[in-house]
């Protein structure tokens, strides 16, 4: 192995939109604001005609956190990931905002899109993810005394093992 | 233990869920357990009124006392819910004042359950949470999965206009369901029968080209999973010419008829503002006058060369949202015909051995294919990392997949964004004001599926 | 048909006599078979092609049972039709416990009969483990000739009375005996019947 010094080499900066990076995924733009410019971000879109929300969901990257991120983007266990769609320009825009699990909580857009709020509470419901100020933070899929959330990824998906045998004889005898 | 011993035990266990299941927090708070901030931000906010704006509103009386107010429970179990939807009512009197649909009775872990199953098993999972339409449920899994793949431009036309084919005949199916229930819901039972005799020729169609009459799993990454029969066009010309005729046969019976227009005509009402910032997407947008249709407006498969109307309304009542999707019966039947003057020949799934098996009849004949059809039967395809998101549009509204890969053979995370959950927040705002009766009318004219809101 | 001179002769000599010394458990029988209404617990998928069965093709008509009753307290069967979730199950009871004996219970499709595909958390793997089931119809979803098949299979052992004989012998269908519940906030579910 040489022992020379490798020169530096540092990243181009990601394209910013908004002061936020953004990237590209097969075709579609995602942004990747901190939760500090999350709402502020969402405000600004949502003056820009991005007047729908159209879906809110999140991912538990606890088993793969090896993912591809723009240069900047501190990966964290959680993220919550938000499409918009401008219905005037016929465009789509995500976002990916990255939730460490000690701190789950993030802004709620309840105030901006009404509609998010059934997907928020989905998002509560299946990862612990709170949303700081909305209405009506309460289990939506689970009974509400379920305990633990389904979606994250230490949570077993409660496969009960299913043993067959074709030995019939031997559960004639067996009886 | 006795057996006696055993049985208390049991039953005690029954007994404790049953007193435990009744999810309170879940449901209606009355009206002296919230503030009065509360009670407005939830009207104010899809208003897109701040509170004091709502507070003056003055169409309800905004603090009955609570001896005046009765909440009510609507299902799980109920004949008119269109599945296992609960709703909570208030009522003062027959007015309703606040609702809220409680969901989840039908929560299947498909979500979870997808992590674990590969992405050609991945469509029967998918297949079954909009169970009304599950064509489009697979087509979109499917596209997304192309996508990830970096084949969705590969598609074989021939894959693509079938692909078209069962997605119209499907969305026709849907249709002929909402009016079937829709009628009967209404108190025109007869229209059960109907729309059930109409939807029994599509099924059989289906089940000669797919196997099955529901659910069927047949749109598959990579194209569909057989090539369509011998004389399939016959059968989709009889189609074409037995449902028209009854269609009319159906604006005879319900459209032009009075008790018809008087229970829906003014029911339900929302506004296109109210709409967008719910998120409802189909029928329910267009109802209000917006013609948003992701076949004409951000078009995939080959929906951009197909000749169709966007149908919208005016009012944005159940009366237009009837009357939308038995029009957009009309308008699936005009793309069927195209289809058929168009459909091409050629290749029924995309030749690419990663995702496609090999003939059935080729695993006799070569170890290779027996050992490729294994793989990938068994271990399934790895898809490249990535993420993203396709939507389509279902009967019920926008219908979108969000699937992010980690290099496996099975998705990280499986997302569907159902159109019927972000609808059924529609719910409480088109009852607000108005009376019970008209409860049922209006979920009827959402046309949930439970399946896909639960999940 | 003329008229009848002479009851012996032309009337009921001509009629067989165990037509008319049968027993009523048996004419009971034949008329509970043909005349059952499902209560209406149609959940997902399979409620559609329970739904296709009361259609016009299948038709469930012919078989006295194109009623569903809304009400469990009108109904004799309950054809759970689809997959129950956790949420799901302690209302499947209460709707089970409101129905009036007898009773019987079609568990429609995998999903009710043992959990089906879904092989995980949130769904029960199995209605067995929360109601007696009397016939068990596979299929995902069944066809309407399968659910008929069920049906039709219920219908004649309900007609032998085998299943009622069975649960007076065993004391009851589930093998449930109900302790003295304390007073509380929860409804109490009435049954009635032999246990």
């Amino acid at each position: 192995m040489s022992e020379t010094a490798e020169p530096e080499v540092v990243a181009p900066a990601p394209p910013m939109l908004h002061g936020v990076p953004l990237s590209d995924s097969h075709g579609q733009r995602v942004l990747h604001p901190t939760r500090a410019a999350y709402l502020k971000l969402v405000r600004t879109l949502l003056d820009e005609t991005y007047t729908m929300c159209a879906d809110l969901t999140a991912v538990d990257y606890l088993t793969f956190p090896g993912r591809a991120l723009p240069a900047g983007v501190v990966a964290e266990r959680f993220e919550v990931v938000v499409n918009l769609l401008s219905i005037e320009r016929r465009e789509r825009i995500r976002l990916r905002v990255q939730v460490p699990p000690d701190d789950a909580t993030i802004a709620t857009l309840f105030d901006l899109y009404p509609g998010s709020e059934a997907m928020e509470r989905e998002v509560f419901d299946m990862f612990g993810i709170s949303f700081t100020d909305h209405p009506d933070l309460t289990r939506i899929l689970m009974p509400e005394d379920w305990e633990g959330h389904p979606l994250r990824k230490d949570y077993d998906q409660g496969r009960i093992p299913v043993q067959f045998s074709t030995d019939f004889a031997a559960k004639e005898r067996a009886q | 233990m006795t057996d006696r011993a055993v049985e208390d035990v049991a039953v005690q266990d029954i007994l404790s869920t049953i007193r435990g299941g009744n999810e309170p927090e879940q449901g209606l708070k009355p009206r002296s357990e919230l503030t009065a901030r509360e009670l407005l931000r939830e009207v104010g906010a899809v208003l897109r009124m701040s509170e004091a704006e709502a507070a003056k509103l003055g169409d309800l009386p905004l603090d009955p006392a609570d001896d005046q107010t009765m909440i009510i429970n609507m299902g799980p179990q109920h004949p008119s819910t269109h599945g296992v939807l609960r709703l909570m009512l208030e009522l003062q009197g027959e007015t309703v004042l606040r609702c809220k649909p409680i969901i989840g009775y039908l929560h299947t872990g498909m979500e979870k359950q997808g992590e674990n199953l590969t992405y050609m098993q991945g469509g029967t999972n998918v297949t079954r949470m909009d169970y009304l339409s599950p064509l489009n449920n697979e087509l979109v899994f499917s596209m997304a999965t192309e996508k990830l793949l970096g084949i969705d431009g590969d598609i074989p036309e021939r894959a693509v206009w079938m692909r078209m084919l069962l997605s119209e005949l499907n969305r026709m199916s849907s249709h002929l369901l909402f009016m079937a229930t829709n009628g009967m819901d209404l108190g025109a039972v007869g229209m059960m029968i109907y729309g059930w005799r109409e939807r029994e020729q599509v099924l059989r169609f289906f089940q000669k080209v797919t196997g099955l009459r529901m659910n069927h799993n047949f749109i598959r990454p990579g194209g569909v999973a057989a090539d369509l029969p011998a004389g399939w066009r016959d059968d989709v010309l009889h189609l074409l010419e037995m449902i028209p005729p009854r269609l009319e046969e159906y604006d005879t019976l319900m459209t032009g008829q009075p008790i018809w227009r008087d229970r829906l005509q003014g029911v339900g009402v929302i506004t296109q503002a109210e709409a967008i910032a719910l998120g409802a997407t189909g029928p329910i947008l267009r109802s209000t006058g917006l013609e948003w249709d992701l076949r004409r407006d951000q078009p995939y498969l080959h929906y951009d060369e197909m000749e169709f109307d966007v149908i919208v309304g005016t009012y944005g009542d159940a009366f237009d949202r009837y009357a939308i999707r038995l029009n957009e019966i009309r308008e699936s039947i005009r793309i069927v015909h195209q289809i058929l003057d168009r459909m091409p020949g050629g290749d029924y799934r995309i030749q690419n051995k990663k995702v496609t098996p090999p003939p059935r009849a080729r695993i006799d004949e070569s170890m290779e294919a027996l050992i490729h059809h294994f793989k990938i039967f068994t271990e399934g395809f790895k898809v490249p990392e990535g993420e993203v998101y396709v939507a389509i549009e279902s009967p019920r509204g926008e219908i979108g997949c969000y699937i992010v890969s980690d290099g496996s053979a099975t998705p990280y995370r499986l997302h569907v964004r159902a159109p019927s959950f972000v609808n059924i927040q529609c719910l409480p705002h088109m009852m607000r004001g108005g009376l019970v009766a008209d409860a049922v009318a209006v979920i009827s004219s959402v046309d949930p599926v439970l399946g896909e809101v639960d999940r | 048909m003329g008229l009848v001179h002479d009851i012996q002769g032309d009337g009921l000599g001509g009629i067989p006599h165990n037509a008319i010394t049968a027993k009523v458990e048996d004419l009971v029988n034949w008329a509970r078979s043909r005349s059952s209404w499902p209560a209406s617990f149609g959940l997902a998928c399979c409620a559609i092609e329970m739904m296709a069965t009361g259609g016009a093709h299948y038709d469930i008509s012919r078989f006295g049972m194109e009623v569903f009753r809304a009400s469990p307290r009108q109904a004799d069967i309950m054809i759970v039709a689809g997959r129950v979730s956790q949420k799901m199950a302690p209302v499947l009871r209460q709707v089970y416990d409101q129905m009036m004996e007898p009773k019987w219970v079609i568990s429609m499709g995998v999903c009710a009969s043992s959990g089906g595909m879904f092989n995980n958390y949130a769904i029960v793997q199995g209605v067995d483990q929360i109601v007696p089931v009397d016939v068990y119809a596979p299929g995902c979803p069944p066809t309407p000739e399968t659910l008929i098949h069920a049906i039709e299979t219920l219908h004649s052992k309900i007609e032998s009375g085998e299943l009622l004989k069975r649960r007076a012998a065993t004391g009851a269908g589930a093998g449930l005996h109900v302790t003295e519940i304390e007073r509380g906030a929860q409804p109490i579910p009435v049954i009635l019947g032999s246990r």
